[in-house]
């Protein structure tokens, strides 16, 4: 098969639409949480009507020349109507400032979201924002037998995101949805080598996190006709590019049934020197079980990874961790499950900390502090007992546990305070 | 000092305090569900529904009123960073 994309020339995907993006091969991590073991694209695409020309997205700003080279050999700046924005992100934008000054006359079609990113890309440039247009699901470009349908998509995996239906054709051009970083310049999937890891890799890592978000924009994209998804980045899916749409529905869905669905679940996390935190641990649920609603899992951290951990975190309405304090610190078991959670959505979840401690005791501020930083709300204060709990102690984890179950469950009794009373 | 009281619905937790406080002082203490990215009146995180009492918030100013403009906030609903208590009841939940 032969490379699509070895010269400066644009590629034809259906009669007068054209990608005009860039490969990057020698790109081996992306945003720093990714690795890229051969490169990606940016894929930048040109659709051309009776009355017009519209440039979706653009592309990283050092790989603008090739950008420029792509789009000229199809389209003259003039003939730029329209400029569609998917994804304000530098590595979809960083040609924009130039495009804008190349064709001035365009007009900018975009998320509500994306207006204030827009004004900040262009502030280096001092350039006056262009004639900008909001646009939601519906709303439509007439481009002279060509309609572009817009598709408001948000938080794949920017507030900005959405997709752009080009309703002829039967293409979706979806942003980072259904992209990956694989570089290859036959470019259709049915043609590069195998992507397929790669596809779930950047799922993984860029969408997960945004997993209700993703089953929203599934089910928009799921009725349409669709012959080719031209993604933001990596192959062009031409071949059944509906099995992809379903396999990020998959993805987007808990594996197995939740046995625990019909009611809240807590998981308490624990790592324990000589017994004590665990004892903590052990009380701390049998009190949340009590309570009606509830479904309590206990773990040892010493146990398990932090990948399996980031499964159970994703899953769980509330989070307890239990550690020891060793040298005025939580213990590493516990940073690194709190430091593994940028995949996934915590945010609103709740969260707990409780740990036996020789001398000082930190461990249990220093996780309250990082919870709240991952957007955990912390309702109840977490619990510190020295050394070895006694069976008052003990009682004080189960009540402890018994609060959160009711935290969690809606059960809480109203309470008034007064400031001068809270830490 | 004159005292107003703040609800967090969500939790059940009404709490008084000095007028003047900000919400951000007050939420995260008591762990109601406002969560905070940014902290300076910009990224819009904490976006907050007032339920009821708006007016015993001082009004936003001109960044905090760009900024709910930007986001597209519906009426009533304030940045819990930047929204400051002066007097009187109010009652908020998450957005």
């Amino acid at each position: 098969m032969p490379a699509a994309a070895l010269t400066d020339q644009a590629v034809e995907l259906a009669p007068g639409v054209h990608w005009v993006g860039a490969l990057d091969p020698h790109l081996r991590n992306f945003d720093i949480i990714l690795k890229t073991a051969n490169g990606t694209t940016y894929n930048s695409y040109v659709v051309r009507g009776e009355n017009g020309v519209a440039v979706i997205d653009t592309v990283k700003e050092n790989f603008a020349d090739v950008f420029f080279q792509r789009l000229e050999s199809v389209a003259s700046y003039d003939e730029i109507t329209t400029i569609v924005l998917n994804h304000l992100e530098p590595d979809h934008s960083g040609a924009l400032p130039e495009l804008l000054k190349r064709a001035p006359q365009a007009r900018v079609y975009l998320s509500s979201r994306a207006q204030m990113m827009l004004k900040a890309l262009l502030k280096p440039s001092g350039e006056k924002p262009p004639e900008y247009i909001p646009v939601t699901t519906g709303d439509t470009v007439d481009l002279g037998g060509r309609t572009l349908h817009f598709l408001h998509t948000p938080y794949l995996h920017w507030p900005d995101t959405q997709c752009t239906y080009l309703v002829e054709e039967g293409i979706l051009f979806s942003g980072d949805v259904f992209g990956c970083h694989f570089c290859d310049a036959r470019l259709f999937n049915d043609s590069v080598g195998d992507f397929r890891f790669s596809f779930e890799y950047y799922y993984a890592h860029i969408m997960r996190p945004f997993r209700e978000n993703v089953l929203d924009a599934v089910a928009l994209i799921e009725p349409l006709e669709l012959n080719l998804i031209a993604p933001a980045h990596g192959p062009f899916l031409r071949h059944q590019p509906r099995d992809y749409v379903h396999r990020y529905r998959e993805l987007a869905t808990p594996r197995l049934f939740n046995e625990a669905r019909s009611e809240k679940t807590l998981v308490v996390f624990y790592i324990s020197a000589y017994g004590n935190t665990r004892r903590m641990a052990e009380a701390l649920a049998a009190g949340a079980e009590a309570i009606g609603g509830v479904r309590v899992s206990l773990y040892d951290l010493e146990g398990g990874e932090s990948g399996i951990f980031t499964d159970l975190i994703e899953e769980a309405d509330g989070l307890a961790f239990g550690s020891p304090t060793i040298n005025a610190d939580a213990v590493k078991p516990i940073w690194d499950v709190l430091s593994s959670l940028t995949t996934v959505n915590v945010k609103g979840k709740l969260g707990a900390a409780f740990g036996s401690y020789g001398w000082s005791g930190e461990a249990v501020r220093l996780i309250e502090d990082r919870l709240r930083g991952l957007k955990l709300r912390v309702p109840v204060e977490g619990l510190r007992i020295k050394l070895v709990p006694d069976a008052g102690e003990l009682e004080q984890c189960r009540d402890l546990g018994e609060l959160l179950a009711r935290h969690l469950t809606g059960k809480v009794e109203h309470r008034e305070i007064d400031m001068a009373a809270l830490a | 000092m004159p005292k107003a009281k703040v609800t967090f619905e969500d939790i059940g937790v009404s709490v008084t305090v000095p007028a003047g406080t900000r919400l951000i002082e007050v939420s995260e203490k008591v762990g109601a569900g406002i969560t905070y990215g940014c902290r300076e009146g910009e990224c819009c995180t904490c976006l907050t529904k007032v339920v009821s009492g708006a007016e015993n918030l001082a009004p936003p100013s001109i960044l905090e009123d760009q900024v709910l403009k930007d986001n597209l906030a519906p009426r009533n609903h304030r940045l819990a960073c930047q929204a400051q208590i002066i007097g009187g009841e109010i009652v908020v939940k998450p957005a």
